[in-house]
């Protein structure tokens, strides 16, 4: 069967367990190891070809922009490491069936130990790295959800979230090591980069890419000093840290120093790195696994030492090192596996995993005791047990080594005092659970477990027998096949018998043995004198850590972020003065050559008003009523600019809007303060002073600069089209509703948009109202003045009139559908001022959201219209007509637009006006059914 | 067929207005469906245009048939029908949520809703610079009102920060186009992509202000450092299918300085040639970093996500300053997968708060979720997508904008600026996340059930996430067919001018 399937049918065994949970737990169990048994058996039938030396690939395309393709390989490395993924992971599921108790959910315990195991099968047999990468991170996240499996602790969630982001910080660092060597080697290819070893190692990019590759594999291989998550991790189930904390997971580390050995290692910095970190390791575990009181946590520290162990075979610069690191693997996986198994047992059956309350436990449970004392015998390194063969063999080559040049013979010295260490621990294992006196305070009495939980821990410990006695047989192709995957190359000789003669290595277990058993009988003496330094739970010390840095991120980003308008305007405006300063300062000549107008008496009375009217908002600004009269003048200076410089459309537009807006604005100033109170210190005022003079500075040179300069534009297209194309003579007018029609329909669009915002915002609104003005004198009684009603409905229809004509001349003269529903909308505006809301809206039945959406319609409609025609969207059309009486007339689909846009600005205005009005009538508004 | 380009316009914009007018505006039921069927529609459409468009074919809708560049042209190739696509499905989503209630809470959402649309879909469509800028108009003043929907002095208080800025970046567009149109004399892209090569020394200078300028307003919009603090409290405090909606808004800034400095001011620029380049890397890594801080600093899951939104911008940025082909075609996946997952995140979030009690998304212990785990699930998927994980979406985005990287210096500042970004994420997700679901104080008293449309809203957002994986392959062709299109738009702009320009 294609290798696909190897990590394709756990992926859909995630499945399995969530459907058969209801089952029963037997069954979900049996139904769980299904596929991956599946999976095992294909890699079975598939291990003859590989231990006779072959690799076999499969691949299907992907992501090809990312050079990411679903490639597999399977060789002596990706064997071994399938092997005791899917070997443990099986006996992980027949045990951890007997080790939940029923109120936990097993469903989802098996998804995510078999999602876990997809992940794991993915890293060990990718043929791509990026893909490698992908799987490397599922581990780390399915480690996640299994640690903080009891989420509900709280040492679960921390434990949970430290070694994320741990292991994550080293995904991150893995991922820019990949990219690194996917750009030295132009592929992403395992085959091309086990290919490329001379140009990695020759690149300049080698030091980081290294760093971040063994980032990578150090994180998740708890190596020194990010070793402080695995302890922690011990928060999950204990089958969990059978499987990955101690078999599977934390070997992603070793497999992935052991994959790219043939293409990173051989250079100074690789094996001073790597076997300095792995000596330190192997040396801080083993210390601390000694005065662990908890079963788990001396395992766990164990387990640091030992993968330390591996990571200094694999930094020693002989080629046997590495055939000892493969085989420490094997052998590390099988007994720490068992370990935890057992450990597990015990806690199950007594309650307690704390060995100072654990003693003497061989009464009432030998079987499962001489189980474990087996397990931890090949721990201690032990003869006739697979623990003492890669034991030896790493003793053997820490003598061959000379990585670290005259001071080669630290190695073998502090290697021996590991495992003295680690002998002592193994016996602490050993004597203070099973013996050592009657237990103290057990919460429960303590037995034997179920026929199969055990059964898990016979079949490894039978299998540290077997290795520790047979083990050419057993483990010796094997060994062989991985051991030349990593070596990309012929394994050197090497014999794996038990008894190699009278050696300095045997000299070294000796040693070892009987040190560990002396260190042992004194403990007492060493746990005081450790008992003096302050033990810091990593847990604690790492949640403060984190703390301290969102704290600081918060000062930070309250300091940045500090919700001040002020501050972000004046952001904006250095930014956009930095942006544009730079171009500027490149231009030489500020003037051009275009010849200017001369200043005649009224442009400079204009320019003089202008530039007294926007003084005097800015002195004034707090006075809002003044600084609303003196902008008027502002906008009437601009309407008369436009109208000397012969845009007469313009000036209308501009004044009209200027009438309509002031209104508007002096409404809204009704339910303001009248005073705007003083809210920048003297500094701001400065600082705001020199802002703005700047802005203004530039951009007045660059009109300036831009006004001096010969303009050639499109229009010249306009002036000559709008008659014979458009159909008016003024050509204004054609642009907004031809040429660019468009712009206006969205013009409009706007308008109305805003009213309906307007009207959202103060629909439900509860606004002070004043009883008097500023000064606190009452309003006047007489809310409708007489004269001004008179004279206001006088003008209504002339008013009214007016807007038709403008309206209608609009396509040749200056006017056209905006200005003239300006005129409307003031004329109306002046009703309601003179007469009140109440009095309009029992005579005016207009309703203004209808008016808004019948102008925005016809407007669109006459767009519409040109597709009867064939044309596109918005295409005019005009014709001109002869009729009796009247003469001849023009008749064009702008009009029709132009229409539309009329309604829109009046339904627009007058749906803010009426709204605001309706904010000082008695009656509150509330939201009706037609608002929605 | 041939009017299909402009449809992404039309439909929202009547769909709004005929929601102004009986028999549609009085009742919510009508506005409903007409909100599903108009959204409905845009997507149809829009996959038409892009499955069009994808055969490298620029379709042109000349309006009023005025050849260009004296009339308005809209230009529907891979770029816009991507990004029509994107908000189409987006809008449909929200609005899903929308349907389920939050539309209840304030006059016009669905009209508003519409409008949006149509300002959103204009900007993307439109060859012509003055008519972004009208269709900008469109977008924000639907976002004003929207913003405030549901009501509320924090709503009321962060609209104003929104308005008043966005007033200031309107003003200072229309400087921008002033002084493009000084120097330049036309207003169609493709005919200023034409003549800004002939531009003498001193006019060079002015454009080059004109387009900073207009770097500066697609900045504000995109949420670029240091115009990006208006965003965290705007999108925490709008509602959760105006927040969802509003994850596109920055990418309508990103996607605008996109056409505007690779077409205008690309490759074929002379003298103007990548004028944003060295502007844009500061402020991508500074964008980043700041994003990574304010990652970090959250102390919701609606000001979470809000940071995340500005961390994506950064990312965005970083693949717009590399500016070739590949980083642009990952910033592109990026941008789909980021509106998506960010837009998710938003309705998920409002979901989470609306369990927790008097809590809310606030990270502190609340009563337990009574609907853990579907919300659950939705927020693990989310969660992973967002800080870049696998098996989701993110990943591919983020590596493929790192392997876009020239190894050396670009690698040395774009690496650990992202990778360090999605570290913070991760860390502040994961805290997130085991806080909000695993801190319980209680078991709930009463229920707020979320109801099934919500969840399928949530559900039809973080689902594009494994299929943005899944189909990797053919989205990231697209996405890199896409770009190519557009770095090669500023050599072959001819074909944008059939009337051969001004």
């Amino acid at each position: 069967m294609n290798l696909i399937w190897v990590p394709l049918l756990p992926l859909l065994g995630t499945l399995v367990p969530l459907l058969t949970e209801r089952g029963g737990r037997t069954l979900c169990a049996w139904a769980t190891a299904l596929l991956p048994a599946l999976s095992l058996m294909i890699i079975l039938s598939h291990a003859p070809s590989v231990l006779s030396g072959a690799t076999l690939k499969s691949a299907l395309p992907w992501i090809p922009a990312l050079d990411l393709e679903l490639a597999f390989r399977l060789d002596g490395l990706g064997l071994l490491f399938s092997l005791l993924i899917l070997g443990i992971g099986l006996l992980v599921i027949l045990y951890a069936r007997y080790y939940l108790s029923p109120k936990d959910s097993m469903g989802r315990f098996y998804c995510y130990l078999i999602l876990f195991m997809t992940a794991m099968l993915g890293i060990v047999l990718s043929n791509n790295l990026i893909q490698l990468w992908v799987f490397w991170e599922l581990t780390s996240i399915s480690s996640f959800l299994l640690i903080s499996f009891w989420s509900d602790k709280r040492e679960a969630r921390r434990g949970a979230r430290m070694a994320l982001t741990v292991t994550g910080a080293g995904g991150m660092a893995l991922l820019a090591g990949i990219l690194l060597i996917g750009n030295v080697v132009g592929s992403y290819s395992l085959d091309q980069v086990l290919a490329s070893t001379i140009q990695i190692r020759e690149s300049g990019y080698y030091p980081a890419i290294l760093v971040l590759m063994l980032l990578g594999a150090f994180t998740k291989s708890a190596q020194f000093p990010f070793h402080f998550w695995l302890p922690h991790a011990m928060a999950a189930p204990t089958p969990v840290s059978a499987y990955l904390h101690s078999a599977t997971m934390v070997k992603a580390g070793i497999f992935l120093l052991a994959r790219f050995y043939p293409v990173l290692s051989g250079t100074d910095m690789w094996f001073l790195i790597v076997s300095l970190t792995g000596l330190t390791t192997l040396l801080l575990g083993a210390y601390f696994a000694l005065f662990k009181h908890d079963l788990k946590g001396l395992l766990a520290y164990s387990t640091i030492s030992h993968l330390g162990l591996i990571t200094l075979l694999l930094g020693m610069d002989t080629k046997l090192a590495a055939v000892a690191a493969v085989f420490h693997i094997i052998n590390h996986a099988t007994f720490k596996a068992s370990l935890f198994m057992a450990a597990g047992i015990i806690d199950h059956e007594s309650g307690s995993r704390d060995m100072r309350k654990l003693n003497g436990l061989w009464k009432y449970m030998p079987y499962t005791a001489t189980l474990a004392m087996v397990a931890a015998s090949s721990m201690a390194g032990v003869p006739l047990l697979n623990g003492f063969l890669s034991k030896e063999m790493f003793f053997s080559e820490t003598l061959h080594q000379s990585t670290l040049g005259s001071l080669s013979w630290i190695v073998p010295v502090l290697a021996t005092c590991g495992g003295v260490f680690s002998v002592a621990y193994s016996l602490r294992f050993i004597h203070d659970v099973f013996f050592n006196g009657e237990p103290i305070d057990l919460p429960r009495t303590p037995h034997e477990p179920p026929r199969y939980m055990k059964l898990p821990v016979e079949i490894l410990v039978a299998l540290c027998l077997l290795v520790g006695i047979l083990p050419g047989y057993v483990i010796g192709d094997l060994l062989n096949s991985a051991s030349s995957a990593v070596l990309q190359g012929l394994v050197p000789s090497y014999s794996l018998a038990i008894w190699h003669g009278l050696n300095l290595p045997l000299a070294m277990s000796t040693v070892a043995l009987i040190g560990g058993l002396l260190i042992y009988y004194n403990r007492r003496v060493l746990f005081q004198f450790q008992a003096q330094f302050p033990e810091k739970d990593a847990k604690e010390v790492f949640e403060s850590l984190m703390q301290s840095i969102i704290a600081g991120c918060r000062w930070l980003n309250e300091r940045l972020e500090n919700g001040s308008l002020q501050r972000y305007l004046m952001l904006m405006l250095l930014l956009t003065i930095a942006l544009t300063a730079a171009p500027m300062m490149s231009l030489n000549q500020t003037t051009g050559s275009r010849p200017q107008l001369p200043a005649d008496g009224v442009t400079i009375t204009g320019a003089a008003l202008l530039i007294l009217g926007a003084l005097a908002t800015v002195i004034w600004h707090r006075k809002r009523m003044i600084a609303l009269l003196t902008l008027s003048i502002v906008g009437l200076i601009v309407s008369v600019t436009f109208a000397r410089f012969s845009a007469p459309d313009l000036a209308l537009t501009q004044l009209s809007v200027e009438v309509v807006t002031i209104i508007l604005l002096m409404l809204a100033l009704f339910f303001l303060p009248q005073r705007t109170p003083k809210e920048s210190s003297p500094h701001q005022m400065m600082r705001d002073l020199a802002l703005s003079a700047a802005v203004g500075g530039v951009v007045g040179t660059l009109c300036y600069a831009l006004m001096t300069r010969p303009f050639h534009s499109i229009s010249e297209f306009f002036l000559a089209n709008s008659k014979t194309g458009g159909g008016g003579t003024n050509v204004v007018n054609v642009i907004l509703v031809d040429f660019r029609g468009f712009d206006t329909l969205g013009e409009i669009t706007v308008l109305g948009i805003a009213a309906l915002g307007i009207f959202k915002l103060i629909n439900r609104m509860r606004l002070f109202m004043p009883a008097g003005d500023e000064r606190g004198r009452p309003w006047s009684d007489d809310r409708y003045p007489m004269i001004l009603a008179v004279v206001s409905q006088l003008l209504l229809p002339l008013a009214l009139l007016v807007s038709v004509y403008i309206f209608l001349r609009g396509h040749n003269m200056p006017g056209g559908g905006f200005i003239a529903g300006l005129i409307t909308s003031v004329a109306i505006i002046q009703q309601y001022v003179a007469h009140g809301v109440d009095f309009i809206k029992d005579r005016l039945k207009l309703n203004y959201q209808w008016l808004i959406g019948s102008g925005l319609l016809i407007a669109m409609m006459t767009g519409l219209g040109s597709w009867v025609a064939g044309r596109p969207f918005l295409t005019s059309w005009f014709d001109h007509f002869h009729l009796p009486l009247i003469g001849d007339f023009e008749l064009a689909s702008a009009m029709l637009f132009d229409l539309g846009v009329y309604l829109t600005v009046i339904g627009a205005t007058l749906l803010i006006l009426a709204n605001l009005g309706k904010l000082t009538t008695a009656e509150r508004p509330v939201l009706t059914k037609e608002e929605l | 067929m041939e009017h299909l380009a402009i449809l992404p316009i039309l439909i929202p914009m009547l769909g709004g207005v005929l929601m102004l007018l009986p028999p549609i505006s009085g009742d919510l039921a009508r506005q409903r469906s007409l909100s599903l069927a108009a959204l409905g529609a845009l997507m149809l459409v829009s996959l038409w245009l892009v499955l069009h468009a994808n055969g490298g074919t620029i379709q042109l809708y000349v309006l009023g048939d005025w050849t260009p560049p004296f009339g308005i042209v809209l230009v529907a190739d891979r770029l816009s029908t991507l990004m029509l696509l994107l908000s189409s499905a987006l809008g449909f989503a929200c609005m899903l949520y929308a349907c389920a209630g939050d539309d209840r809470q304030g006059a016009y959402f669905h009209p508003l809703f519409m409008f949006q649309l149509m300002g959103i879909n204009g900007a993307f469509l439109t060859g012509d610079i003055f008519n972004l800028f009208v269709f900008f108009e469109v977008l924000l003043i639907a976002s004003y009102a929207l913003l405030i929907h549901g009501g509320g002095k924090q709503k009321t208080r962060a609209s104003v920060h929104y308005v008043v800025l966005n007033l200031v970046g309107s003003s200072i567009f229309l400087f921008a186009l002033g002084i493009l149109y000084g120097t330049l004399g036309t207003l169609n892209i493709a005919d200023m992509a034409q003549k800004v090569a002939h531009l003498d020394a001193a006019e060079q200078a002015i454009a080059s202000a004109g387009a900073l300028m207009l770097l500066v307003v697609f900045g504000l919009k995109s949420a670029i450092l240091p115009l990006q603090f208006w965003l965290p409290r705007t999108y925490a405090s709008a509602s959760a299918p105006v927040a969802a909606l509003f994850a596109i808004l920055t990418k309508v800034g990103i996607y605008s300085i996109l056409r505007v400095f690779t077409v205008i001011f690309g490759d074929e620029a002379g003298g103007l040639a990548h004028i944003a380049t060295p502007w844009l890397w500061p402020l991508a890594i500074l964008t980043l970093t700041a994003a990574t801080i304010g990652v970090l600093a959250a102390s919701s899951l609606r000001e979470l996500i809000a940071q995340l939104v500005v961390l994506s911008v950064g990312t965005l940025l970083v693949g717009l300053a590399m500016n070739r082909i590949e980083s642009t075609g990952a910033l592109l996946y990026y941008l789909v997968h980021s509106t998506l997952v960010c837009a998710g995140l938003f309705l998920l979030a409002d979901m989470i708060g609306r369990q927790r009690g008097k809590a809310e998304d606030r990270f502190v212990a609340a009563r337990r979720m009574c609907q853990p785990l579907g919300i659950g699930i939705a927020f693990f998927i989310g969660a992973l997508t967002i800080v870049g994980l696998p098996p989701f979406s993110g990943f591919v985005g983020k590596a493929l904008l790192l392997k876009a990287a020239d190894i050396g210096t670009e690698a040395a500042w774009v690496y650990p600026s992202i990778l360090i970004g999605g570290l913070a994420a991760l860390i502040a997700m994961s805290r997130a996340g085991t806080t909000l679901f695993w801190h319980t104080s209680r078991e709930p008293d009463s229920c707020e059930r979320v109801s099934r449309l919500q969840l399928v809203a949530v559900f039809l957002l973080l689902g594009m996430s494994p299929l943005l994986v899944i189909f990797g392959g053919p989205v990231s062709d697209f996405t890199l067919d896409t770009a190519t299109q557009l770095h090669e738009m500023s050599r072959s702009v001819d074909a944008l001018l059939p009337g051969g320009g001004s």
